[in-house]
């Protein structure tokens, strides 16, 4: 029996009986980190890095929840577990499964990009090497950060001289949290939508440095708004709450925008390349950097993706999960109903 | 292509129709006079002819790139545009090259006169110095379907805008049968007078759909009714001695059609009639998949002609003894109109579209229900005073087609969609019983919101039965209600039934499987309305 096998509830270690990132409730799930389609609701029990508990925790409720640091091991029936740095946001993990001398990494989301905000993606060496694919295609090429956020900023400053709100959609969790980190705060004030104030909220509890924000309320004067920039999600776009910014430009940071059929699709003015996802050349190079033989592709271009890798002689099949990849829908009606509640 | 890039740029990055005509009026203000005429072609479907196979030019983007070919492909279809998935792959540029627009049309129609390897390396060395935009737009330049977002109107808009002439007038200046070699930006619009060029067109003049009651519009005496018929709206003119015949697409089509030749004598010079280009036989339209065979032919043969004649169904007169009388009501010109057609005898290849007769609204009513017999589309309505406007108006006119024929069938295959929506599944094949069988008839696309999309894609997660490549089989459980717009007889297809332009209008969940139509339902509709 292999040490980790793909069931209909999630990645399971029937040696050790727990659940990797399971879709439905189990008895013991380890968690690679707190977005939507990771860590669900009902387990009874979930294990998970220090710095992704709290938002895991403000998402789930009163969940019975064990926490790890980085690379220490928690044994279970003889499998040693222990949580790697995936880059992807905030406390997410590889998760490291070791028994008789066979290694599997399971890896959750990642990015190889060191954002400055989530722990850095350390490579894991292993045998088997589960990984996502969400933007496993050549199309997808990430320029570096600095420039994006320049991009961003510059496209703030534009906004502000034409007297014109900037409104930047992205993901509640993570994300946001990176923009705001990168953002000139010299420009102007920062609003944000409830979704994403009330995750800032948990992130800045934990003690970790966020710029200020200001909540968008009832209270707030519309006046207010021109020549600064509002943080929100997707899915505020296009409801009544969005009115209030009357004459707003609208820019939506994500792997996607890359394309221009997806930009349209969103409806943006304008579209920034920015992911918390690996590119095609960071999927490629930290599947080279575990040494791994055999790998397991989860949510993306799965087919595509490990087609490829069996060409470059890998051992390489694709998965069925119920992940999903950058966009996810369920994350953005997560972050709008913790907003109304 | 700095500018151009520029101006694309700024195009992309708007929604807004005003900040894109004010992005366009810059340009053609400051651009080089060549690069505005070039614009102004590409932006009015006058691209250049292909000098590259696209087989080709794929496999030097794989090669430049190191990206396998199959890899590219697979991109391609994920993408959903060639030109931008070669522009995304391609290495950064190792130099940087800075040359007009005008300057690449030369270099993109020069390649015509290299063999296959000089062609390999005049594409190579351009993508070398061009960055990811402006090899985006070198690629489409190329391999054609160049569209940016901004119709020939809105062009039209900036460029009266940038020049201060009117736009009406513009626009029509801009028709005709000119390309950037034969003509200057000069002649071309500033120079130009509207009679230098006997084949040019007016502005074609759209309807919207009807979207209110009946009564809304006012008196039924207000208004002339006729049907819309299901061919390819053109545009006759005789002029000089000779006959044109443009499609609304502004092509030129005058010789895929030789029936309308003999117009050239029979009506007198100064003539210009906006109608339909229809196949017809034995005093009845044929359906539009009869014109089909016809469309896209440059070689007309004999059979062709046999099978599938044309006459243009007249609906409106635009030019008469060399006036423009476009501004003239249109009881007025459809007087003039009728009169035309009754002085000549054409052999029945100038027909008048006729009016509908009624008195009150429920017999127009009663008429638009024929309108699937009498192969059309369904009425048209124009307001008896109104004149020939320019582009798509609301107001006077309104197109009124009758509603889609629908059948509720279930869904059997599904497939994932393009780009974003790679990783959803939105491409489904339908099925009708037959017996306790399910046999496919249709697949469709569209017509689901994203919340939807999601749901049924997590449900296909979970429904596979079998996988065939991209395909998957699944459990008959989904009942949709499938609308299209017509149904003919077709041996390519395994259920016997080709339909027009499918497309999911509603997700039936109040339906259980059992209660989908069967084939025999559809044979029933085929029999109906598949006539011809
Ligand atoms: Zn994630
Ligand atoms: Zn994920």
């Amino acid at each position: 029996m292999a040490l980790l096998e793909f069931t209909d509830r999630g990645i399971y270690c029937s040696r050790a009986d727990v659940y990797i990132d399971p879709w439905r409730p189990v008895k013991r799930a380890l968690i690679t980190h707190g977005h939507a389609d990771h860590s669900r609701w009902g387990n009874e029990a979930y294990l998970c890095t220090t710095s992704a508990a709290p938002v895991i925790r403000h998402r789930l409720g009163e969940v019975n929840i064990q926490t790890v640091n980085y690379g220490s091991t928690t044994t279970i029936n003889g499998v040693k577990f222990s949580f790697h740095p995936a880059g992807h946001i905030i406390g997410s993990a590889q998760i490291r499964v070791e028994y008789g001398g066979e290694i599997w990494v399971a890896s959750g989301d990642y990015k190889t990009e060191d954002d400055g905000i989530s722990e850095a993606f350390a490579p894991v060496r292993c045998h088997h090497f589960i990984t996502e694919s969400t933007f496993g295609l050549p199309v997808y090429r990430w320029r570096p950060q600095e420039e994006i956020m320049g991009e961003i900023n510059d496209w703030w400053r534009e906004n502000q001289s034409a007297g014109k709100t900037s409104i930047l959609t992205t993901y509640a969790l993570g994300k946001a949290q990176r923009l705001l980190r990168g953002l000139d705060t010299s420009i102007g004030t920062i609003y944000t939508h409830g979704a994403v104030e009330n995750t800032n909220e948990v992130i800045r509890r934990q003690g970790i440095d966020l710029p200020d924000t200001v909540r968008v309320t009832r209270e707030i004067d519309k006046k207010a708004y021109p020549g600064n920039l509002v943080l929100t999600t997707p899915g505020s776009i296009g409801q009544p709450w969005i009115k209030k910014f009357t004459g707003a430009v609208v820019g939506s940071a994500s792997g996607w925008m890359t394309l221009r059929g997806a930009r349209r699709r969103r409806g943006a003015d304008r579209g920034f390349v920015l992911s918390d996802h690996a590119d095609w050349s960071g999927l490629l190079a930290a599947i080279e950097a575990t040494g791994a033989e055999n790998v397991y592709v989860t949510h993306g271009y799965t087919a595509i993706f490990s087609k490829y890798l069996r060409s470059l002689g890998l051992n390489a099949v694709e998965l069925e999960t119920e992940y999903e990849g950058e966009d996810v829908a369920e994350e953005d009606k997560l972050a709008e109903k913790e907003a109304e509640s | 292509m700095k500018h151009f890039a520029d101006l694309f740029r700024k195009l992309d990055r708007t929604t807004k129709t005003n900040a894109k005509v004010e992005a366009l009026a810059d340009y053609f203000r400051i651009a080089p006079p060549d690069d505005k005429l070039w614009t102004i072609a590409l932006l009015s479907h006058r691209r250049p002819r292909r000098t590259v196979n696209s087989r080709l030019f794929r496999s030097w983007a794989a090669e430049l790139s190191g990206v396998d070919l199959w890899l590219l492909e697979e991109s391609y279809h994920v993408v959903g545009d060639l030109a931008e998935t070669l522009a995304l792959v391609l290495p950064p540029p190792t130099e940087r090259s800075d040359h007009s627009l005008s300057y690449w049309m030369g270099y993109i129609q020069g390649l015509a006169n290299y063999d296959d390897e000089g062609k390999r390396e005049a594409v190579m060395a351009a993508w070398r110095g061009l960055d990811t935009t402006e090899r985006f737009l070198f690629n489409k330049l190329i391999t054609g379907g160049f569209r940016i977002g901004v119709s020939q109107k809105l062009m039209t808009r900036a460029l009266s805008k940038a020049t201060d002439i009117e736009e009406n007038k513009l626009a029509h200046r801009l028709m005709g049968n000119w390309t950037p070699d034969d003509t200057t930006f000069e002649d071309l619009v500033i120079n130009a007078s509207e009679g230098d060029d006997d084949s040019r067109p007016y502005p074609f003049y759209l309807a919207y759909q009807l979207e209110q009651e009946l009564v809304e519009l006012g008196e039924p005496i207000d208004w002339q009714a006729e049907h819309k018929w299901d061919g390819i709206r053109g545009q006759l003119i005789v002029r000089g001695g000779e006959v044109f015949v443009w499609s609304r697409g502004e092509e030129l089509v005058t010789d895929k059609y030789p029936e309308y030749h003999p117009l050239a004598d029979l009506l007198p010079d100064g003539t210009v009639i906006d109608g339909e280009i229809l196949p017809f036989a034995e005093g009845r339209p044929l359906g539009f998949n009869v014109l089909q065979t016809r469309i896209g032919r440059k070689k007309v043969s004999k059979k062709l002609l046999q099978d599938a004649p044309v006459i243009l169904m007249a609906y409106d007169l635009l030019e008469w003894n060399g006036e423009d009388i476009r501004p003239r009501p249109l009881a007025e010109r459809r007087t003039l109109l009728e009169q035309l057609v009754d002085q000549v005898d054409t052999d029945g290849v100038l027909q008048l579209s006729p009016v509908v007769d009624y008195t009150d609204w429920n017999e127009l009513a009663a008429e638009r229900e024929t309108a699937r017999e009498k192969n059309s589309e369904g009425l048209m309505l124009k307001r008896k005073d109104s004149a020939y406007r320019q582009g798509r108006k609301k107001g006077d006119w309104w197109k009124w087609k009758v509603d889609p024929l629908t059948i509720d069938a279930v869904m059997i295959y599904a497939q994932r969609g393009h780009g974003r929506r790679a990783n959803l599944y939105t491409d489904f094949t339908f099925g009708v019983w037959d017996g306790d069988q399910l046999v496919p008839f249709t697949k469709a696309y569209s017509g689901l919101t994203d919340k939807e999309f999601n749901r049924i894609t997590a449900w296909v997660r979970r429904n596979t039965v079998e996988r065939f490549g991209p395909v998957r089989s699944v459990k008959p459980q989904h009942v949709f209600e499938i609308g299209f717009e017509g149904i003919r007889k077709s041996t390519r297809h395994k259920s016997g039934v080709a339909l027009r332009f499918p497309r999911m209008l509603r997700w039936r969940e109040d339906k259980p499987v059992e209660e989908a139509n069967t084939k025999e339902d559809l044979l029933q509709l085929l029999e109906q309305y598949g006539g011809g």
